[in-house]
């Protein structure tokens, strides 16, 4: 994996901060910070134009991201960030359209709208923080909490399957999906920049840490304890390789899942062979 | 020199969208008003316009409101049980200030009710179906020529008020047939454009008018469209109560201070009218009818179609009231329109509900029955 | 090479105490004290792998390297 150049984080403040963000609204440790700032170095490393990229945000802990950053940002309704991106996207081609979500946003009251962007293909980069819980509405278990979490809503355990987004986003068509995870930030900024490179929809999930909601009431009371449990329940794709599913029970591969080019089969470079197609009285 | 056609109300809101510069539409397939969205399938891609059919109805309505954010004129059409779900969504446009024109082809209900079956029972649920108070405004068309004037109108108003405006059509109107004269142009408004550079706009600013400029998405303005309550710079004003009582009042204002501007209707026979049957949409066709046959028969009757349904035009009410001895409102719904007209009048005239919901347009029978 | 680090700047005003930093240095350079405030400790330690700075949620660390 290429080595990201890392640019001062000072700068990166400076350049893509609003002045006073600092500090944010988020509790203590909590990792949508580090998702927000690998992002803001993924556009850099990237080199978008700041006028071209939007930032489209849902509701929770994860919706107020577009708070702090000085692009052209949507703040809407829990769970309807993409269709809002596809709209914007749809419209407007030439803009780069970012799509940060939490796991509750994303999965469960958004899940169709991420199905059907994977499905259409559409050029936008989803941003999933999955730090198991509900944390703006004070920790309940959301489809990505761990069976056997102790939520809010599930004090005697959680007895629902969490599912797996990536393989979700997989089967459901998207052409780039990888899985990073808040300890690992270097690899963070290089699969989001690869993921907003990408043409086509990308879905990057980001593993976070929610130490006072989730952690707390599931003997990790600690962002470090998060962290901790990241480093020893993650494993690279090429050592997933190497592993049984016995021993990949209960892991997170990280790394690059999917990442099919094929940038004439994306939504919108169809969309314009379409208007092409019609404009010649609908032969192709 | 216009061109003469013959077709029915969808199509006539598909002509006139794209006359008034609709080029996206996002939608879902719903009886009666799938045709609206065939038709836009078929009509925007040759201009260059964008068509999706999106995943559900909810999704539909986000994706025009980011497509009006890139810039486009928007549209969306639905049909009750897809009016309702795009309930929250409505609220996101009213308060955001994102233009966008949903036409709303009302059916039975409630739930999925008599899907092919013509009503207006919608009225209370577009002017109060999204939660928090919010200014809205809706039209109502009677006619197929009314279905293209007034969608054109709707999306001039979307744009020239920064706000969501529906149309409320209904089943008989969808499939009607009548002939029409498409004219060559119409006269459009675009949304107001910011005129400082970038560093001093302010999406919400408070101008003497009520309506902000808007930029585009993209545009180089790098501001902020929040769904919570926000100060002139669309920054988050959620603990502040100052601000977000100013916002409310704003969005308010914006529409009510302009009232002639939004307000459209038409009256007949009013002269020596005592019996007046004030009408709207697809009853407006049987109550003009009733009226006539009243006036055939020596009754002074007299007949108000109104084409605004909100803001509710109290004034024109209240003149009616103050001449009319009784005033008749049929409605295919069980008395909606019916309690704003008995409020505006305060018991300075009879009012008299000739209500059902059973799929039948009011027969002018009944309503000549009322004003008997 | 080993890289020569001129300085870790802390700002202190964001630092919202949460010890990652602390925690996840391979190196100790940084030291909570009693009331968890973060002290860089042994500068001369720090081998610049920025651990600190990219883990920090709060953008409140600075790492200087010398070219």
């Amino acid at each position: 994996m290429a080595k990201v150049a890392i640019k001062k984080t000072s700068e990166i403040r400076a350049e893509y901060y609003r002045p006073n963000s600092f500090p944010t609204i988020w509790c203590p440790g909590c990792g949508i910070g580090n998702v927000v700032a690998s992002m803001v170095r993924a556009i850099d490393t990237v080199g978008l134009k700041h006028d071209d990229t939007v930032v489209v945000t849902g509701i929770g802990c994860s919706g107020i991201i577009y708070n702090y950053l000085n692009f052209d940002a949507y703040h809407g309704i829990h769970g309807r960030a993409i269709p809002v991106a596809v709209g914007l996207k749809l419209a407007n081609p030439r803009l780069n359209v970012i799509v940060p979500m939490g796991d509750g946003d994303s999965s469960a009251i958004g899940g169709n709208h991420l199905i059907h962007a994977a499905r259409r293909n559409i050029d936008i980069t989803a941003i999933v923080v999955n730090n198991s819980t509900y944390g703006n509405t004070g920790g309940q278990f959301s489809p990505l909490t761990p069976t056997g979490s102790i939520t809010t809503t599930s004090p005697f355990g959680n007895i629902e399957n969490s599912f797996d987004l990536c393989e979700l986003a997989k089967g459901a068509g998207a052409t780039y999906v990888a899985r990073g995870a808040t300890y690992y930030s270097r690899q963070m900024i290089d699969l989001i920049a690869n993921g907003i490179r990408h043409k086509g929809f990308s879905l990057i999930e980001v593993i976070s840490q929610c130490p006072v909601q989730y952690g707390r009431r599931n003997k990790l009371p600690t962002a470090v304890d998060l962290l901790k449990w990241q480093k020893e329940n993650t494993v690279s794709v090429t050592r997933a390789k190497t592993m049984s599913p016995e021993e990949l029970k209960g892991k997170f591969i990280i790394g690059e899942l999917v990442n099919i080019e094929a940038p004439d089969q994306e939504y919108t470079a169809r969309y314009e062979r379409l208007i092409e197609k019609a404009r010649s009285g609908g032969k192709s | 020199m216009g061109k003469v056609t013959v077709i029915s109300g969808n199509e006539a809101c598909v002509e006139g969208a794209l006359a008034a510069g609709v080029r996206f539409f996002a939608g879902y397939p719903i009886t009666p008003s799938t045709p609206i969205a065939e038709g836009m399938s078929r009509r925007l891609p040759p201009i260059g316009g964008k068509f999706i059919q999106m995943e559900d109805e909810i999704a539909s309505m986000n994706c025009i409101i980011g497509a009006s954010l890139a810039g486009l004129k928007v549209l969306g059409a639905t049909s009750g049980p897809g009016f309702s779900l795009k309930e929250e969504s409505f609220g996101v446009a009213m308060l955001m200030e994102v233009p966008c024109t949903v036409i709303d082809v009302m059916r039975v209900g409630p739930s999925t009710g008599m899907a092919t079956m013509p009503a207006q029972g919608d009225i209370m649920a577009a002017r109060w179906g999204t939660h928090g108070d919010h200014p809205v405004i809706a039209l109502a068309p009677s006619s197929v020529r009314e279905c293209f004037e007034l969608t054109v109108k709707a999306v001039n108003l979307a744009e020239r008020f920064r706000t969501l405006v529906f149309v409320l059509t209904d089943a008989i109107l969808a499939s009607l047939l009548e002939r029409v004269e498409i004219p060559d142009s119409v006269e459009t408004v675009n949304r107001p454009r910011p005129t400082v550079p970038p560093a001093q706009y302010k999406p919400y600013q408070i101008t003497p008018d009520g309506v902000p400029p808007m930029a585009d998405f993209g545009a180089g303005y790098h501001w902020y469209a929040s769904s919570n309550m926000h100060d002139e710079r669309g920054f988050l004003a959620t603990d502040q109560h100052a601000v977000a009582w100013t916002l409310a009042q704003r969005l308010r204002d914006k529409i009510l201070k302009h009232k002639d501007e939004v307000t459209f209707y038409s009256t007949e026979w009013m002269d020596d009218a005592e019996v007046v049957v004030y009408a709207f949409g697809s009853t407006a066709r049987s109550a003009r009818a009733a009226v006539k046959m009243a006036r055939a028969k020596g009754i002074k009757a007299g007949f108000v179609k109104t084409q605004t349904i909100w803001p509710f035009p109290e004034e024109l009410v209240s003149k009616i009231a103050e001449k009319a001895r009784t005033i008749v409102v049929p409605e295919m719904n069980m008395g909606q329109m019916v309690e704003k007209v008995r409020e505006v009048v305060c018991g300075r005239a009879k009012v008299v509900s000739v209500a059902r919901v059973d799929g039948i347009l009011i027969p002018p029978a009944e309503i000549l029955e009322a004003i008997k | 090479m080993p890289v020569k680090v001129c300085a870790v700047t802390i700002d202190q005003a964001v630092c919202k105490q949460c010890g990652i930093c602390v925690a996840f240095c391979p190196k100790d350079v940084l030291v909570a004290d009693k009331e968890g405030q973060v002290e860089v400790a042994y500068l001369e330690e720090c081998s610049g792998c920025l651990m600190c700075e990219l883990l920090c949620p709060e953008l409140a660390i600075n790492v200087d390297i010398a070219e």
